[in-house]
């Protein structure tokens, strides 16, 4: 899935840094400043919605666009990732095409 | 890099003058309190467009007018209206004011505000009136619809709304996505600049969206903030009339002396014509099928490319057959191709006849006289260039009808006729042509007057025999004046030597037929278009030359007996009880023949202005269509020639013109009575 998203992204000329989990993702975010964060729900260590909730407490990651990677019959937890902070969820299985235009969506 | 963007006027003018006659006849058609949906969706998409196209372009006053009617029929359309008359006749004056709008948009005049806030107030009061009575009526067919024209989005984002990494902007941006968007920005809970925190949302907006989208896409597009906003997505067409429209209110409209604006009304339309006539010649509306109709032989004839090339990668004999097949395909898809594309260029003749009505109405009041007039064959399809110039002509001999050839009520009943007489525009094809005739019942033309001026004139012989049609054709003559003839001066304009000039430009030609006491027909034939031509193939010398098929009456051999030579310089062949001069086309063009012997060689016949010459050729060739190439843009006019065209062996062949042949052939014989006399055997 990350190598999926990944390759996407390289594809179209974004930089991108991949973390295996959440932990990774809060250390990496706080040496490096990203302008959107693409998040899993589902990870090992630290879930999506724990991330987003950490990551707003950092000064610099206040008011960065953060997305949800989640299935469509997840409908309470677009609920607890809003309140976590997220700014919006992308549904699973998407396709290239749809990741991009969302990011579009955001960075725009 | 920029677009200029006032290349697309031309045709947004077009259009609406298509949208404005599509509107007019849609309302007149309308059945009142029966509303057809169809016809009142029709009237709405036009008056869309324009305001679409008036949008587009930044036409303000087209736009904000046409914005008003598009309200109201779009309250028709949904039911919510009742049609009555009132209403009918208000969006008639409506279509009125929006010509004159968007005339004085194209040629950048100004127009009678007064009018135009006259018809908007009308057009008010009737949307004003309605909201109260059919409101209770709204809800339901408004609902049901499956999409309104557009949205008005009270977007009012929470405090936070920035904490989840949202930004207002690009919600906004993406609703700018989906159509036109007018934005109110609400500010009122900014706080003063101390109070000031930057991280907090204190805007909200009223953005009304015109685009006739589902709800759900405008949903869509709030998705993520749903939680962080209040939203409400209400239907336009819903909101109050005098909200939608208030902009538009019109000061109360000046009091007017109603004959002074009947009087306006018809300077405005009568200018307007001329306008319309003058301009808008450079591009050309064309029905999507015949569009269609070419792709799907384009696809054809690639298709026959690539069967003949592939035929040709290994060719041997055996596979002649196939390549016979495929020629015969490919010259199917030719032709095929070429009568799509003419037929591209083709326009009913209504275009032309369509100012007769009000002109004849208006002429014969002037003049006193009854007449009914009679268009026939309307959609008879012909060339656009042949269909403008023929305009002119038209115009001139529908006025000398009902000027001269029509008598007044009095007169009509006194001859035993009925008092009111009949004017006949008929349009057909017959042959490779199109026929126009114009034919009145009145008192047809003076022939022996015609005829005791033309031999004053020297245009007759004195003592000949001329036919009917050799004295008619005399009023064609330049100079030949009809004052002598009628008892009034004739219209403006153009005379009758123009007349017959432009249609031969056009490669037509006219004649005249007439009965004393009961009538004149005007004949104008015309070729079907100017850019193709069926041609005969003859050959002088080493030369083709191509003579248009529909001049030629007969090809012959030529017999030595029925040749005469007169003053050893004209020749004079005799077919039948004829008289014809024979023009030697090699010294004419300075070729050289294959014989001096003029029985080694072949005569054809041809006809032109009502006169009969033989052209001398060595040899008759293939008939076959060729395509007219102007010999005028690319050199210079010649004499006799119409124009060239390039042949299937890639060689240029002249194209005769039998008009120019025949006043050569005139002038050479001025002094020869043979020429100009008929059935006179000498």
């Amino acid at each position: 899935m990350r190598q999926m998203v990944s390759f996407t992204l390289k594809g179209a000329g974004y930089d991108v840094i991949e973390a295996i989990d959440g932990q990774d993702a809060l250390g990496k975010a706080r040496t490096k400043q990203a302008d959107v964060v693409l998040t899993d729900l589902n990870m090992p260590n630290m879930d999506g919605i724990q991330l987003i909730r950490e990551l707003r407490k950092l000064p610099q990651y206040k008011f960065t666009p953060m997305l949800l990677l989640t299935t469509e019959s997840a409908g309470d937890i677009k609920t607890e990732g809003k309140a976590a902070g997220a700014t919006g969820w992308l549904v699973k299985p998407f396709n290239p095409d749809q990741l991009l235009a969302t990011l579009k969506k955001v960075l725009d | 890099m920029s677009v200029d963007i006032r290349q697309f006027h031309q045709v947004y003018f077009e259009e609406c003058f298509e949208g404005l006659e599509i509107m007019e006849s849609g309302l007149l058609d309308l059945s009142i309190g029966a509303p057809d949906a169809e016809s009142i969706n029709t009237i709405f998409r036009a008056a869309h467009s324009i305001k679409g196209g008036g949008g587009t372009f930044g036409f303000r006053a087209i736009t904000d007018f046409t914005h008003v009617m598009e309200t109201l029929l779009d309250e028709m359309r949904a039911g919510t209206r009742q049609i009555t008359r009132q209403a009918v006749e208000i969006l008639l004056e409506s279509v009125d004011r929006l010509r004159g709008l968007v005339v004085a948009t194209r040629d950048d005049t100004s127009v009678q505000q007064a009018d135009i806030d006259d018809t908007l107030a009308c057009l008010q009061d009737l949307l004003q009136d309605n909201f109260f009575d059919a409101s209770p009526r709204t809800s339901t067919p408004a609902l049901n619809a499956p999409a309104a024209t557009g949205w008005r989005v009270h977007f009012a984002p929470h405090p936070q709304l920035f904490m989840t990494g949202n930004d207002p902007a690009r919600l906004l941006r993406e609703l700018f996505a989906l159509g036109p968007c007018t934005v109110v920005c609400d500010a009122t809970r900014l706080p003063a600049r101390a109070a000031f925190d930057p991280e907090i949302c204190y805007l909200a907006w009223d953005i009304d969206l015109h685009a006739p989208i589902s709800e759900a896409a405008v949903r869509e597009v709030f998705e993520w903030v749903d939680d962080d906003a209040d939203i409400v997505i209400t239907p336009l067409g819903l909101l109050p009339a005098s909200a939608e429209t208030a902009p538009f209110l019109a000061p109360a409209p000046a009091v007017d002396d109603p004959r002074n604006s009947d009087r306006r009304q018809l300077d405005r339309r009568l200018g307007e014509r001329k306008e319309r006539a003058a301009g808008g010649g450079s591009s050309i509306r064309v029905d999507i099928e015949k569009v269609d109709a070419l792709i799907n032989m384009i696809g054809q004839l690639v298709i026959t490319q690539s069967m003949l090339s592939e035929l040709s990668v290994d060719f041997s004999p055996h596979k002649l057959k196939d390549l016979h097949d495929g020629l015969v395909l490919l010259e199917r898809n030719t032709r095929d191709l070429q009568e799509g594309i003419m037929n591209i260029r083709m326009m009913a003749i209504s275009f032309s006849f369509n100012r007769f009505p009000r002109l004849v109405r208006d002429l014969s009041t002037k003049l006193g006289k009854e007449v009914q007039l009679k268009l026939l064959g309307e959609t008879t399809e012909l060339d656009k260039t042949v269909l403008e110039k023929l305009g002119d002509p038209l115009t001139h001999l529908v006025r000398n009808a009902l000027d001269h050839g029509l008598e007044t009520p009095a007169e009509r009943v006194a001859s035993g006729k009925p008092a009111c007489g009949t004017l006949t525009l008929n349009a057909f094809h017959e042959g490779g042509t199109i026929v126009v005739e114009i034919s009145d019942d009145g008192t047809g033309l003076n022939r022996d007057l015609i005829l005791a001026k033309a031999r004053e004139r020297g245009l007759l012989d004195a003592h000949g025999h001329p036919t009917e049609a050799q004295i008619y054709q005399c009023i064609f003559a330049p100079g030949f004046s009809t004052a002598a003839i009628v008892t009034e001066v004739s219209g403006r304009g153009v005379g009758m030597d123009v007349v017959r000039r432009n249609i031969n430009e056009l490669g037509g030609s006219v004649d005249v037929e007439s009965v004393a006491g009961r009538g004149a027909l005007f004949r104008i034939r015309l070729p079907l278009t100017l850019a193709i031509l069926d041609g005969q193939l003859v050959r002088v010398g080493h030369h083709v030359y191509i003579i248009s098929l529909v001049t030629i009456i007969e090809s012959l051999q030529i017999r030595a007996d029925c040749l005469t030579s007169v003053a050893g310089q004209t020749d004079i062949y005799r077919l039948r009880t004829e008289y014809l001069p024979i023009v030697r086309l090699h010294s004419l063009f300075a070729v050289d023949p294959d014989s001096d012997d003029i029985l080694k060689g072949l005569l054809v016949v041809v006809e032109a202005d009502g006169r009969k010459i033989a052209l001398l050729v060595d040899e008759l060739l293939g008939q076959q269509q060729v395509v007219v190439k102007s010999l005028q843009t690319n050199f210079r006019q010649v004499e006799g020639i119409s124009g060239a065209t390039i042949l299937g062996n890639g060689t240029v062949a002249m194209i005769l013109d039998m008009n120019g042949l025949v006043r050569l052939c005139r002038e050479d014989s001025d002094h020869n009575p043979l020429v100009h006399a008929t059935p006179k055997v000498a």
